[in-house]
């Protein structure tokens, strides 16, 4: 009885479940490009209806609401997003793959599990809740550590991020050091190497490609953040000439200008442009790294 | 080697999850839960009149338990494009709508122009440090202050040394673009034809401006006259140089005499319906108008 069931069970819920996860893989592509379609669709009228590409992508002037002459360049606003992210992935991917060889590599198990609790709780910080300890607790450490005039800035804001990145960054690359077989390091021990050296030279080229993905969702989380920016960078609109100046990133102008501008708007384009640029960056971040992998596995296979 | 013991990385974890909650947020009032079955009153903008709403919409609960009034801030802008669309009782704004939004709201509610209440007066106010030694200021240095291309840029250029403020840098603290505040004082201070200077510090409230002037030596900020704060003092201004400078306090507001005085309307688009006409009439009663006081802005009521 109990045979007759499970062969007709296997008949139709084989394909089934294969149809099921077939349906998932594809609404994953379809949700994307969905999205992908909605925010080029939304902006690319933009481009028709008095947008100038060139002083979008060479002015410093973000004056979108201006009674004389509206300007839309962005070069301030992405010189933001690119330093306060430059020196956030400076503090965090150290901070990060570091934490992750020390708690792949150097850790007692029971101690490892704790810790990993300890720093995946960061992640579950929410993201306002950071804005909120850059801007009332870093602002004024960063005033008396530096002088600075203010302390809401590139600094502040590269802490915070940074803070944010560590635990992904720690997690992904602590699982990609863990399924770099034993035998590897077996191999490394019989030769005489020590612990450093066993992470240095076999584990790290061994895990290249985890560790670069570890790195780019720290890179992608870090670039699309938007609360804490918002908050803990001072929202300025100039081209940073120190780290201790205040910035406006991307994903900040949206946020605080899209509520207040009338849909189909010119000013409601440009901001879906601006989120069009912001998507095409993580492209080409993505792009980017997944042909260095590849080279590293070509040269790895040779 | 890691000798951390797991019970103390268990006290960390507790110890810091209290800290992350212990750390109280800056809570924005917005929408209260509507009375079952009951009237909404849907009003949206001003930030700067945000907790006079809030105040308004709590005692009018008691008068009218059946009447829920809805509030939610984002700035006049905001208030103003829900205004135009549609979704919303009457729009909160610390700036007059502009001919070009009056004419799209016309044009969404079929040839109705939207009707304008003035509902509070407020002293835009002009904030420093308490210890800043600057005491005044004519309107045309704070154009150069916030103005593009202005040429004032470090507190020596008027003359003052401030206390804390090592690189003399004068940090402009001001709203974002969604704001009334910030339309109005462009219109009140640089004039039509001026453009703010870029790289000021935008914040998104009133009251945020005030709390980092208030923490920062070197700045100066502007904010409705309902957000000081003790850590900070408002500076007199004078229309032109030479004419003795005003401070921002009551009477100066209602007979303009203070350079920056302006009112805080209420929009609605078109006819208000006759449960908001009767909030309306409540706001502007010596009950309502009470209500302005107490939240430190200015009665419509003296204005002759």
């Amino acid at each position: 009885m109990r045979q007759r069931v499970a062969r007709g069970v296997s008949r139709w819920s084989e394909p089934v479940i294969e149809w099921t996860i077939r349906l998932c893989g594809w609404s994953a592509i379809f949700f994307v490009f969905s999205i992908l379609f909605f925010v080029f669709r939304e902006a690319a009228p933009a481009l028709t209806s008095g947008l100038r590409l060139k002083e979008f992508f060479t002015s410093p002037n973000w004056r979108p609401d201006s009674t004389i002459q509206p300007q839309f360049g962005v070069v301030a606003l992405m010189a933001g997003t690119a330093s306060v992210t430059l020196l956030a992935m400076a503090i965090a991917v150290p901070g990060g793959l570091g934490a992750a060889i020390f708690v792949s590599e150097y850790c007692a198990p029971k101690t490892r599990e704790g810790l990993k609790i300890v720093i995946e709780f960061l992640a579950a910080i929410p993201s306002v809740v950071w804005g909120f300890v850059g801007a009332m607790v870093l602002n004024p450490l960063i005033i008396r550590a530096t002088g600075a005039p203010v302390g809401i800035n590139i600094l502040n804001g590269g802490i915070i991020l940074a803070l944010m990145s560590v635990p992904i960054i720690m997690s992904v690359g602590e699982d990609a050091l863990r399924a770099v077989p034993d035998t590897y390091r077996e191999a490394a021990v019989a030769l005489g190497a020590s612990r450093w050296q066993i992470v240095y030279k076999v584990l790290l080229p061994a895990a290249k490609n985890g560790l670069l993905a570890a790195v780019l969702l720290g890179v992608g989380r870090a670039v699309g953040e938007t609360m804490a920016v918002l908050m803990a960078t001072g929202h300025a609109v100039q081209i940073p000439h120190s780290f201790l100046d205040p910035v406006r990133t991307l994903t900040a102008t949206i946020a605080a200008e899209l509520g207040e501008t009338v849909e189909g708007g010119l000013h409601y384009r440009v901001l879906f442009m601006i989120g069009s640029l912001l998507m095409l960056m993580t492209l080409a971040v993505n792009l980017t790294a997944d042909i260095i992998v590849k080279g590293i596995r070509g040269r790895q296979d040779v | 080697m890691c000798h951390v013991r797991l019970s103390t990385l268990t006290l960390l974890t507790c110890a810091v999850s209290l800290t992350v909650a212990c750390s109280g947020g800056d809570k924005r009032e917005t929408a209260s839960a509507p009375a079952a079955g009951g009237v909404v009153i849907r009003i949206t903008g001003s930030d700067t009149m945000v907790n006079l709403v809030q105040a308004w919409a709590e005692n009018y609960k008691k008068k009218r338990p059946d009447i829920s009034v809805q509030v939610a801030g984002g700035g006049s802008g905001v208030g103003i494009a829900g205004l135009i669309d549609g979704i919303l009782d009457l729009a909160a704004a610390s700036r007059e709508m502009e001919p070009r939004e009056i004419e799209r709201a016309t044009q969404k509610h079929g040839g109705v122009k939207p009707k304008e209440y003035a509902v509070a007066l407020d002293a835009l106010s002009v904030y420093v440090r308490k210890d800043n030694p600057i005491d005044s200021m004519a309107i045309e240095d704070l154009a150069e202050i916030y103005g593009d291309k202005g040429k004032i840029e470090k507190w020596s250029h008027l003359g003052v040394k401030v206390p804390g403020c090592g690189s003399d840098t004068i940090v402009r603290v001001g709203r974002q673009n969604s704001s009334g505040t910030y339309v109005y004082f462009r219109e009140a201070v640089l004039g039509r034809q001026r453009e703010y200077k870029l790289g000021s510090i935008d914040q998104s409230g009133s009251k945020d401006v005030v709390a980092l002037v208030g923490r920062t030596p070197c700045a100066i900020g502007y904010s409705g006259m309902a957000y000081a704060t003790p850590e900070v003092k408002t500076i007199k201004l004078a229309r032109q140089k030479g004419q003795p400078p005003v401070a921002p306090s009551n009477q100066p507001a209602i007979d303009k005499s203070y350079p920056l005085a302006r009112a805080l309307y209420f929009y609605s688009p078109g006819e208000p319906t006759p449960h908001v006409k009767e909030f309306l009439d409540w706001v502007m009663s010596p009950e309502g108008q009470k209500i302005v006081t107490d939240i430190g802005f200015v009665s419509v009521q003296g204005r002759s």
